[in-house]
């Protein structure tokens, strides 16, 4: 029994290569069961986000399976196999583990410790598991990589700093006002950095977005977004102290706001403090505003720098992440091996020997004088009793094990007690 | 029977000096089991010195609050409880990395000078005393812990000033959350201090037979007294908050503790502990 994975992510093939080969969400069903039956898998499961396309697959022997995967993408997405063949990736076994491992715990994200991937692959493993395409093994195999993931954010710093501007400057307002629910924004300018910023800002709860630009459509159009008011660009200084962060993006070639604008915006709001974001190159925002009580100046200069070293921070965690990740790669191996039925079978074998043996030996020390005929047919007796015993489980055994299901396996080692010191 | 009350009081410490310890290791270490051990270990370490407090009241058969050692003891008690409310009320994790070193100064300087139990002196030997004390080291109590947080008001905003964006300024709470604990704090601490200072006075015009002796505690305490009364006024009408009120919370908080401790080790006068 193997697990596989077959697929592409974004550092293997650019997005137009990944958007052809996305699944709907709504398709995943029937497109499980045809990877199933095309690609001869007992299991299944595939993840499609905007930064990957991976198969999940179970697979009784190894022959011919990363081509059976690539020719049901084939004929899926209705692609030539030839046309994205050789941006896939394919592993199998323990490289499979780690790699699904790695996936969760979003060490092989783009943004490395961004956590929106292990939502992504817990739909991707409930719409499998509805679909009933999961099962013993998949489903302990994705409940391990849920579980590593956990323990990853947990345990490592990888995801706890901001690694985006905009997140960032969120970041940064929340440790000004705590919470920014009921805050006001305004943008100063309506271009797509702003935009963008604004989006994370509006987010986090914002009660109203002004925004202001040179040409008064454009204002309005983005202000209809965020339902917010546009303002005309020659009256947002009368809005200075409404307003508790300041996005600025503009193309002015001078400061846009200085130190008696603010000054006296603080004065009409009784000092709460405003924070302002200058993502201007050349800078909007005159400096010397940062030298005022209550005002709290950042450029995208600054913002970048806090992103730079939060980046290099996860990378370090990201090392202590990956041998977290070994671990449990070993574990779960240990685990599959004990699913194997052949060994089951010869342990289960050798144990009834080994009582039948003891039994014996007790019995006959007690009859010093039973000849040696008497003796073979005890003898006899005990292992037919073994043997008959044995038959039916390991009937069943042998008839699951074509099936692919190994389910009875751990179920009949428990029962007998065999290996003990087997995890959990 | 000493051996009782120092064993209670050297638990508290101890507990305080625990919670003092997971405070720093949290805000400097990437370890995230340690800030529950500052607020626990200063819950537990406040039954102790709860246990430890009564204990000596119940062998003096008063409310032992009148020489430097209960003085300090008492003032750390109240300290502990003010923060366990506040904590309650508005937590802001962290601030028990702040409060706790207080304790521990206190309760160890306590712990430290003697502290058998002296016949009080019999002008001390009234009903008001208790409830002066009570109501003056409640309000210290609460002006120590916005100091606390006054503190870590100007080291957070340092940092984002500075654009240091690293290290404790993630362990650090919102400026806003810190100027809401200041003010919070303000509102709680000044009405008992102004209560606390009333009450001494109407003992005072019972026990000396004047309400004000301009008595160098008294005057300290009126200093105290008027720069916090500034800092409310200040806060309420003309929108000072952030860094100016923290800064003036923590001048407040030094003429708390000269007005405490200062005029007694220093100056001479009718508040001068029994030595």
């Amino acid at each position: 029994m193997h697990i596989l994975t077959l697929g592409l992510n974004h550092q293997t093939a650019a997005v137009e290569t990944r958007e052809r080969l996305a699944f709907k969400a709504e398709d995943l069903p029937a497109a499980l069961q045809q990877l199933k039956e095309e690609a001869d898998l007992s299991e299944g499961l595939i993840l499609s986000t905007c930064n990957r396309v991976e198969l999940y697959g179970i697979s009784q022997d190894l022959d011919q399976c990363r081509e059976k995967m690539i020719n049901f993408l084939a004929r899926y997405h209705q692609l030539p196999a030839d046309s994205f063949a050789d941006k896939l990736y394919f592993h199998a076994d323990s490289e499979a583990i780690r790699h699904g491992f790695r996936v969760s715990s979003s060490l092989d994200s783009m943004v490395v410790g961004e956590p929106q991937i292990l939502g992504q692959l817990k739909d991707a493993f409930f719409i499998a598991s509805e679909s009933c395409c999961t099962g013993l093994v998949l489903n302990r195999f994705m409940h391990r990589s849920f579980f590593i993931a956990k323990e990853v954010r947990t345990r490592t710093k990888i995801a706890s700093c901001a690694v985006s501007v905009s997140f960032a400057a969120v970041e940064l307002a929340k440790k000004i006002f705590g919470d920014l629910k009921g805050m006001k924004v305004m943008l100063l300018g309506a271009g797509e950095m702003c935009e963008l910023a604004a989006r994370h800002f509006v987010n986090q709860g914002i009660e109203q977005v002004l925004v202001t630009n040179r040409t008064l459509s454009r204002a309005q159009e983005l202000a209809d977004e965020f339902s917010g008011i546009a303002l005309p660009f020659d009256k947002f200084r009368q809005h200075l102290d409404q307003v508790d962060i300041i996005l600025s993006s503009t193309g002015s070639p001078d400061y846009l706001i200085g130190p008696p604008e603010l000054s006296q915006a603080l004065k009409k709001r009784r000092n709460r403090p405003i924070f302002l974001i200058d993502i201007a190159v050349p800078r909007d925002i005159d400096p010397k505003v940062n030298d005022l009580d209550n005002i709290y100046l950042y450029d995208v200069d600054d913002l970048q720098e806090t992103v730079t070293e939060n980046l290099d921070q996860r990378q370090q965690e990201a090392q202590r992440a990956e041998a977290m990740v070994d671990l449990e790669v070993t574990k779960f191996e240990q685990w599959i091996a004990s699913l194997a039925v052949t060994p089951t079978i010869k342990e289960l074998r050798e144990q009834v020997r080994k009582i039948s043996e003891q039994e014996l030996n007790k019995t006959l020390g007690s009859f010093p004088d039973l000849n040696s005929k008497d003796r073979r047919r005890i003898e006899a007796m005990v292992n037919a009793i073994g043997n008959k015993f044995l038959h039916h489980p390991i009937n069943y055994l042998k008839s699951q094990d074509q099936c692919g299901e190994s389910v009875p396996a751990t179920t009949i080692r428990k029962i007998f007690h065999l290996n003990e010191n087997e995890d959990e | 029977m000493n051996i009782i009350y120092s064993s209670l009081l050297s638990v508290a410490l101890s507990l305080y000096t625990l919670s003092m310890v997971a405070g720093f290791v949290h805000l400097f270490r990437p370890s995230p089991k340690a800030l529950p051990w500052t607020i626990k270990s200063i819950q537990v370490g406040f039954i102790f010195h709860l246990l430890a407090f009564l204990w000596r009241c119940g062998q003096a058969q008063t409310l032992t609050v009148s020489n430097l050692h209960e003085s300090l003891s008492f003032f750390a008690l109240l300290l502990a409880l003010a923060f366990l409310l506040v904590s309650r009320k508005n937590p802001v994790p962290t601030l028990g990395t702040f409060t706790a070193p207080l304790l521990v100064i206190f309760t160890l300087w306590a712990l430290v000078i003697p502290h058998t139990i002296t016949p009080q002196p019999p002008i001390l030997k009234s009903f008001w005393l208790p409830l002066h004390v009570l109501l003056s080291f409640a309000g210290n109590a609460f002006l120590a812990l916005g100091c606390g947080g006054a503190v870590m008001y100007l080291i957070q905003e340092h940092l984002i000033k500075k654009k240091k964006i690293k290290g404790i300024f993630h362990k650090l709470p919102a400026l806003q959350r810190l100027d809401e604990l200041n003010y919070l704090c303000l509102r709680l601490g000044f009405p008992l201090l102004t209560l606390g200072i009333i009450s001494g006075s109407v003992w005072a015009s019972f026990a000396w037979g004047a309400h004000w002796s301009w008595d160098p505690k008294e005057t300290w305490s009126l200093i105290t007294w008027l720069l916090f009364a500034a800092l409310l006024h200040g806060r309420m009408n003309s929108g000072w908050r952030g860094r100016k009120a923290s800064l003036l919370t923590i001048v407040g908080f030094v003429a708390i503790m000269f007005t405490f401790l200062g005029v007694n080790l220093l100056l001479s006068g009718l508040h001068s502990y029994a030595h």
